[in-house]
């Protein structure tokens, strides 16, 4: 077996008092599409934000591509390679796509001290390929991201993530309010990833997008992760029963 | 032709352009020609960098999300600092220095504050704004110290330019005007100060540093309007510790006429300024213009309700303009 591009070891964590997470081992290989499934409150969010960097384990390691890694912040986590798609959606109604595309991570022309002008040139370049890339067709890379539809919103977050080489996609409930026709692109983008030979863990209430969308399915219930199977040899049934 | 014009009602600052426009020229005609002559625009321009750089700043904070009530006390507070310091003998530049770190301090707390036991920084700088008017009035002895005869106002208060239109001031105005303005439109700080007021989550799970941008913005909110208190100061040649009083709303008002969106994230240096240049030239035309000078706040409140009702109705419109890639 190639070595796992994230793996976790025996994750604990608890929340002043409650046992979120009991002793979580999951290995992911390069390219795979994980579906993560699990009613609210069994781990699934605690278990993404401490590999997002939001939260810390109390026990256990986490593991990239073999080296251990203690993931302190968000930016850290990012770093790293790991890029979170979030359901309230991580970008700026307010401010035009170029600029959203690289919040935070801004091409700077020179700095002093880490403050400095903008290579804005090249952020309106950039963000056109990358915003391409994932098949999404926008008039201008000037155009604020909120007057964009919440599928188009996910995708420059995902076309964010792919410009930045990202290695771990964690797409955390990105269909969430979205309607059909938008969902469907979402999942679209979902699928791409794995094209690209990129790795993604996707969290959903849907049954239905996780199988149409991932190469294996894990179930947590109760902190525990309770169900691991190729989605190829299981179905939406199966997994319900473990919930 | 559709996509300028979406692109010009997209401005934040246009509909108060517009209405400084039609003001000025109203005034003109009522006062027959008085308004812009040059012996008028001297004493309007003399006093726009005073409220012009408290609205700069407070719009700077607004954009990051966040409330300054207490600039119009630190207005007062930065220059009586000053003044005591340079009754101790405390050479000028060393004063000024001081006094601005005072600045810096109030701001600082306001920010540190605010975000520590996150409550809204309208509460913290509404405390501050009674605190630091109170500090002014006890350190001032409750008599305005005189300021030495031989300070560098003329820094500050000499006229230049052509026909000595302008003042002094005005140049600091200018250059700070167009730093602030660099800063928020070309600068990574600039974008994490538009993130942080845009969509907090957004900017925080982004990797920026979100509570060390919002007190930057509370200190440079807090030196600017100190800073303008003392630009008055030197101009009265006395300081008064009760300047400033009212001073924190106007910003407010000229922060929103200049198309600052309350909810953050929204906003333009080239706003506030429109702004506070429009609250001026309204308390000037009315004078020329013989209207009873007690309208001045009844239309300073009229015109802030209108901008924004203005700019809302604009910003829909231009969302509804489609502009298709080749148009």
């Amino acid at each position: 077996m190639t070595m796992p591009i994230i793996e976790c070891r025996g994750l604990h964590k608890w929340y002043s008092g409650v046992h979120a997470l009991k002793g979580v081992s999951l290995a992911i290989t390069r390219g795979e599409i994980v579906g993560l499934v699990g009613d609210n409150g069994a781990g699934k969010s605690t278990l993404i934000k401490i590999l997002s960097g939001v939260h810390r384990q109390n026990a256990g390691d986490v593991l990239i591509e073999g080296k251990p890694a203690d993931i302190r912040t968000p930016k850290h986590a990012m770093r790293l390679g790991i890029e979170t798609i979030y359901q309230y959606n991580a970008t700026v109604p307010t401010m035009s796509i170029a600029r959203n595309l690289f919040i935070g991570r801004e091409p700077l022309q020179w700095s002093l001290f880490g403050i400095g002008l903008l290579d804005q040139a090249r952020m309106r370049q950039e963000s056109v390929k990358a915003i391409a890339d994932v098949d999404l067709h926008l008039r201008s890379p000037d155009a604020l991201v909120g007057e964009l539809s919440g599928g188009q919103r996910q995708g420059v977050a995902i076309a964010r993530g792919m410009h930045f080489k990202s290695k771990v996609f964690i797409l955390d409930e990105p269909t969430n309010h979205l309607s059909v026709k938008e969902t469907n692109k979402v999942i679209g983008f979902v699928k791409g990833l794995k094209t690209q030979g990129i790795t993604g863990i996707f969290i959903s209430h849907n049954m239905h997008h996780v199988f149409q969308s991932c190469d294996r399915v894990v179930a947590m219930a109760r902190g525990e992760i309770v169900f691991d199977k190729p989605a190829a040899d299981t179905s939406i049934d199966e997994v319900h029963d473990y919930l | 032709m559709k996509r300028f014009l979406k692109i010009y009602l997209e401005k934040p600052e246009l509909a108060g352009a517009v209405l400084l426009v039609v003001l000025v020229v109203l005034f003109q005609l009522r006062s027959n020609g008085v308004f812009l002559s040059a012996e008028n625009l001297r004493g309007m321009l003399g006093l726009l960098p005073e409220m012009g750089l408290v609205a700069i700043g407070v719009t700077v904070l607004m954009i990051c999300g966040e409330f300054d009530l207490s600039v119009g006390s630190v207005f007062a507070l930065m220059p009586m600092s000053v003044a005591i310091m340079l009754n101790a003998d405390v050479p000028f530049a060393v004063a000024v220095l001081v006094g601005l770190a005072i600045c810096a301090l109030v701001g600082f707390i306001n920010g540190f504050v605010t975000l520590r036991f996150a409550i809204p920084s309208f509460i913290t700088t509404l405390g501050m704004l009674f605190m630091a008017r109170s500090m002014t009035v006890v350190i001032s002895g409750g008599f305005p110290p005189l300021l030495p005869a031989d300070l560098p106002t003329w820094l500050f208060t000499r006229y230049v330019g052509p026909g000595g239109l302008i003042r002094m001031s005005f140049l600091w105005f200018g250059a700070i005007a167009l730093l602030m303005a660099a800063l928020l439109s070309l600068t990574n700080l600039g974008n994490w100060i538009k993130a942080s007021g845009g969509f907090l989550e957004a900017a925080g799970a982004m990797g920026i540093p979100v509570n060390r941008v919002k007190i930057t913005c509370f200190i440079l909110s807090s030196m600017l309007a100190g800073f303008a208190g003392l630009v008055q100061v030197l101009r009265l040649g006395s300081p008064l510790p009760s300047i400033g009083d009212g001073l924190e709303l106007q910003a407010v008002a000229a922060a929103v006429i200049g198309g600052t969106a309350l909810t953050g994230g929204v906003g333009t240096v080239l706003g506030a300024i429109v702004g506070a240049l429009l609250i001026r030239v309204i308390d000037n035309g009315l004078v020329l213009t013989q209207v009873d000078a007690n309208w001045f706040k009844f239309a300073v409140g009229g015109l802030t309700i209108f901008a924004v009702i203005a700019n809302s109705w604009l910003r829909r419109t231009a969302r509804g303009i489609r502009v298709d890639q080749h148009a």
